[in-house]
């Protein structure tokens, strides 16, 4: 406890370059008070996890069957406790003057060789305070929801103890002051992931698809590993305050290379093109998964990496040219994958595939976006969440059917969900007024300013993203229904619509954050202070263009669905567009194509060689040996006579060569 | 001188160890060869091997090997047909190769002037060897006691039988005799002695029963086996013979050089042509 | 002195030979110990020529090594035919290939 409590001032540096580039990360202010408090923020659900998951299976039977009974609100207790430290947090940190908003707390150091040491440092300041706000606080919702949710699963204490594991590994990877100790969150929440994906593992589908999104993962963080990797070369540290004091010592090709590398590990955990595929099969895990780790949180990491990192994304343009090309690809790929799916979640997912490369896209056109690539984030955390959760409550009155073509007309049959759902869609296109039209208008804007073809693309992706959803809402809560007679819709109980109203809320007010640019203002100090463009049209103009395509969007998908009768069996003879769509693109058959069948021709290859050519000569000469030994094991014919004969023929040899030497 | 005379017996008996098809021969042959090396021993002023070699190697070794073969068994004799193929040829080509190459090889050593034993020898060959024995290579000698001490156990370990059945004791013995008269009509008491006579008492003659016939088992079977046994009838015609001659001294000749002048008339030898 | 040797090297190649056509074990024997004793010879007879007692120890080394050597050989030689009845070095051919 003592060593804990033992909270350190890190050495404040001073601002290296100075300006925009490379702005202070470094904490420089002394921890204490509440901010003693820090590391709890990560112990809390740590602890839970613990308890739930290593804990509970070696107790007493009787002491485990409370446990299996009554276990969801150990795991829910620590994440709003978590929640709720976190809030005081962040109200403390409000408190302090704008200087001293960096809080650092060195646990211990966490291992040394050589001249790597790399230490389990915590670091505080506005970037992490709002992640925390939101991985702490929607996540409690989500707790809260899951409880309601997964109460009929026999494995539900398991199930909040991988929850648990989650919150705290995201926590540990925002909290970080290094980029080992995000490594670590980093592949926390990608086990974390991969088991709640692969939760319901009596199903194929899911098993194969935790199995998916692990080894998609794995690329991704095998670019991280390398930036790491790279980073101490470069600098000889992985602390943030290190790297982007030195980061403007490194050449150009090096920081070009570290925010390639950086990029590849943001697009694994961020499901961006390339590595997008396995965010759609990730839906086969439980609902609040979906909403917490897949729509909310975990998926965002790629663009907090991104932020975090913008001391090296700064110094490298063709690494933020790059973040910005992967960004409007999968923005637009996401919103076509959502315009063709049947399946409700896939749906969903499609649109946050799209959603976080908006938040991308801002990430990449550096200070001037990152206020913005973090707001929509948040929230798109909150509408996302609300609307994965309410999905989840339409699947729970509908007996865990996922296809939005036997739904219809539920608005009467769940009032609640209806309507919290509709905050979350409205707030999703942008409708005026709502958190998604602040934060979605002000990334447009400014990608218009800095490149008229991605501004414009990044529109069109708000008009395909208000026909989507729209279109899901149709079909979902309007139009005819379609049910089976034996269904009987219903609404969920308190416990999951109280959470859904929390989001719905939220919502509809997040975009109070950018009353007065207040977000802007409050992560200069981590980002950077930004030189505002001017865009080429009047910003009014601009969102009265975004209003009237997202208008488009709603009218198209209002003629083409709510106007004509939804069929409850997807129909086969269908335009090349939607066939393309409905097989997610061909990611799968790209990855199939490019990766993995030259890969399994290579293998084959590799062991077609190692069985013939390998293998051939090295059995070739133990049988070519066998053979010699089998001819001649005959000289062993086991009589006595022989062998004295051997004896004497050698015994002449050495004699005529005595000879030869000592009189030749 | 010696070596000359010797020699070429020493060569013929080794030869003759190569091709005597009994083991017993090969025996003979090599005390000839070893006995005639204590003599080259002799005349190489080695007054102590030369005692050494005829006490040991002649006595002891070599009857240790008449021994061996007494309990393996005398007539064994070995086959000639070779089993081996190309062994006897092989052995034989390469022994001479080997034998000539030594020889030659030796032919062109040049050894120079002998030095002799005279100095070494002084004050007597067997305290020169005591001195040289216990001083120089006495750490070799009292490694060869351990030899020896090993080798004897070694002998009475492999030598050594485990008893499978307990021992027959004297009642046992005794219980199987009646048995075996009970099943098989075997005589009981011991075996009648063999033949006893006045100038003729043997072994291998059988006793003659009271109707005058043989009693077969009066002769071991080894020796009737072997087709030495001399049949009593044969000798008949010797007792009617030495029945004659005393007849002929009408009674008072002395009876002690009977036998004597019997045995000269040689006619044993003349009964074992009469078996022939 | 080259005589001694010369009949020394005949008597050890005899010996050779007998050990290589014989099949009686006592007979191999028999014949080792002749290649012994052509051994034996030729130490005595260069104990001569060099004019030390050298070469007669060593040959009683040999005769003693000798009469271990036989003692063991010969109870081998025993056992062997207690088991199979036979004294030929060709019936003891079980451990080949």
């Amino acid at each position: 406890m003592n060593l804990l409590s033992h909270s350190v001032l890190l050495a404040g540096l001073p601002t290296a370059e100075g300006g925009a580039h490379a702005p202070v990360v470094a904490p420089d202010t002394a921890a204490g008070g509440v901010f003693d408090l820090l590391w709890l923020v990560i112990g809390l659900p740590l602890l839970g996890a613990v308890l739930l998951l290593a804990v509970a299976p070696f107790l007493p039977a009787s002491v485990r069957e409370t446990f299996d009974r009554r276990g969801h609100l150990v795991g829910t207790a620590a994440a709003v406790a978590s929640f709720v430290l976190s809030l005081v947090l962040f109200l403390a940190l409000l408190g302090r003057g704008e200087e001293e908003r960096q809080v650092g707390q060195h646990l211990y150091t966490w291992f040394e060789t050589g001249s790597l040491s790399v230490g389990m440092d915590l670091l505080y300041d506005q970037l992490a305070a709002l992640f925390l706000l939101l991985i702490t606080g929607v996540g409690s919702l989500i707790h809260v929801y899951a409880i309601g949710y997964m109460e009929h699963d026999p494995r539900r204490r398991r199930f909040f103890g991988y929850l648990n594991l989650f919150v705290a590994a995201m926590l540990t990877l925002i909290l970080s002051a290094n980029f080992v100790g995000l490594f670590l969150g980093w592949e926390g929440v990608g086990l974390a992931s991969y088991l709640l994906i692969g939760f319901w593992q009596h199903k194929p589908s899911a098993a194969a698809a935790a199995k998916k999104a692990f080894v998609i993962n794995r690329v991704g963080d095998i670019g991280l590993s390398l930036a790491i990797a790279l980073m101490f070369a470069t600098f000889g540290t992985t602390d943030f305050a290190g790297v982007s004091e030195h980061a403007g010592d490194a050449s150009q090709d090096t920081l070009t290379a570290l925010g390639l590398l950086l990029l590849l590990g943001a697009c694994g955990k961020s499901a961006q093109v390339p590595l997008q595929a396995w965010l759609l099969d990730a839906m086969e895990g439980p609902t609040p998964v979906s909403a917490l780790i897949h729509a909310a949180t975990m998926v965002t990491a790629g663009v907090y990496l991104v932020v975090r990192a913008n001391f090296i994304f700064e110094l490298a343009p063709i690494a933020q040219t790059a973040v910005v090309v992967v960004a409007t690809v999968t923005l637009l790929w996401g919103a076509i994958l959502g315009c063709a799916k049947d399946d409700i979640k896939k749906a969903l997912a499609g649109s946050t595939m799209s959603q976080i490369g908006y938040m991308m896209l801002a990430a990449g056109l550096g200070p001037v976006g990152y206020p913005f690539a973090i707001f929509h984030l948040l929230t798109h955390g909150f509408f996302k969440a609300n609307m994965f959760l309410g999905a989840g409550s339409v699947m729970h009155g509908m007996d865990d059917d996922v296809d939005m073509r036997h739904y219809g007309a539920l608005n009467k049959a769940m009032p609640v969900t209806f309507l919290t759902f509709a905050m979350g869609y409205l707030a999703i296109i942008g409708f005026p007024g709502f958190s998604g039209f602040w934060s979605k208008d002000r990334i447009i804007e400014t990608a218009l300013a800095d490149n008229l073809l991605v501004g414009l693309l990044a529109m069109l992706g708000a008009g395909i993203t208000a026909f989507y959803m729209t279109r899901l809402m149709l079909m979902t809560f309007f139009t005819e229904k379609r049910w089976e007679a034996d269904v009987h819709p219903h609404e969920s109980p308190k416990v999951m619509t109280v959470p859904l109203v929390v989001l719905a809320a939220l919502s509809v007010l997040g975009g109070v954050l950018l009353l007065g640019d207040w977000i802007v203002n409050w992560l200069e100090p981590v980002t950077g202070h930004a030189e505002h463009h001017e865009p080429p049209l009047p910003a009014l103009v601009i969102t009265l263009l975004i209003v009237g395509v997202v208008a488009i969007g709603i009218a198209a998908a209002w003629f083409l669905v709510g106007k004509r009768d939804v069929p409850r069996e997807a129909p086969r003879d269908v335009s090349f567009a939607t066939r393309a769509a409905r097989a997610d693109l061909y990611g799968d058959a790209i990855n199939d194509a490019v990766v993995v069948r030259p890969g399994a021709s290579l293998v084959g290859g590799l062991t077609t060689f190692d069985r013939v050519g390998v293998d051939g000569v090295v059995e070739g000469g133990s049988a070519a040996v066998g053979g010699l030994s089998n001819v001649m094991r005959r000289l062993q014919n086991g009589f006595v006579r022989s062998y004295a004969l051997s004896l004497l023929g050698g015994a002449l040899l050495v004699v005529l060569a005595l000879l030869a030497v000592n009189l030749g | 001188m010696t070596f000359w005379l010797l020699a070429p017996i020493m060569v013929a008996a080794a030869l003759g160890i190569l091709f005597v098809r009994k083991a017993v021969h090969a025996a003979l042959l090599l005390a000839v060869v070893m006995i005639s090396l204590a003599f080259l021993y002799a005349v190489l002023d080695a007054p102590f091997l030369f005692a050494v070699q005829i006490i040991v190697y002649t006595g002891a070794i070599l009857m240790l090997f008449l021994f061996v073969m007494m309990l393996i068994g005398v007539d064994a004799s070995d086959s000639v047909v070779e089993t081996i193929r190309g062994q006897r040829a092989m052995a034989v080509v390469l022994g001479l190769v080997f034998g000539a190459v030594l020889v030659v090889g030796l032919g062109q050593v040049t050894l120079g002037t002998v030095v002799g034993l005279d100095a070494a020898n002084e004050g007597g060959n067997v305290p020169a060897i005591a001195n040289i024995l216990f001083s120089k290579y006495v750490f070799a000698f009292e490694a060869t006691s351990a030899l020896l001490i090993t080798a004897a156990l070694g002998a009475m370990v492999l030598a050594h039988r485990e008893r499978l059945t307990p021992k027959a004791t004297q009642a046992d013995l005794a219980a199987q005799r009646l048995r075996d008269y009970a099943d098989h009509g075997k005589h009981l008491g011991p075996l009648p002695s063999p033949g006893v006579y006045a100038r003729h008492n043997a072994v291998d003659t059988p006793a003659l029963l009271p109707d005058g016939t043989a009693a077969e088992s009066s002769v071991s079977r080894v020796l009737a086996a072997r087709g030495t046994v001399r049949s009593a009838p044969a000798m008949a015609d010797d007792i009617d013979d030495v029945r004659r001659q005393l007849g002929g001294l009408d009674g008072h000749s002395d009876p002690a050089t009977m036998p004597e002048t019997s045995g000269k008339a040689g006619t044993p030898a003349s009964t074992e042509e009469d078996e022939k | 002195m080259t005589q001694y040797v010369v009949l020394s090297a005949i008597l050890f190649t005899i010996g050779c030979v007998g050990v290589l056509t014989r099949r009686n074990a006592i007979v191999v024997f028999m014949c080792v110990e002749l290649m012994l004793n052509a051994c034996n010879l030729a130490f005595v007879a260069f104990a001569r020529q060099h004019g030390n007692l050298d070469g007669q120890i060593t040959a009683f080394f040999v005769m003693v090594v000798a009469a271990a050597e036989v003692v063991i050989g010969l109870a081998i030689i025993m056992t062997i035919f207690r088991t199979r009845r036979s004294a030929s070095v060709d019936d003891a051919s079980l451990l080949k290939y």
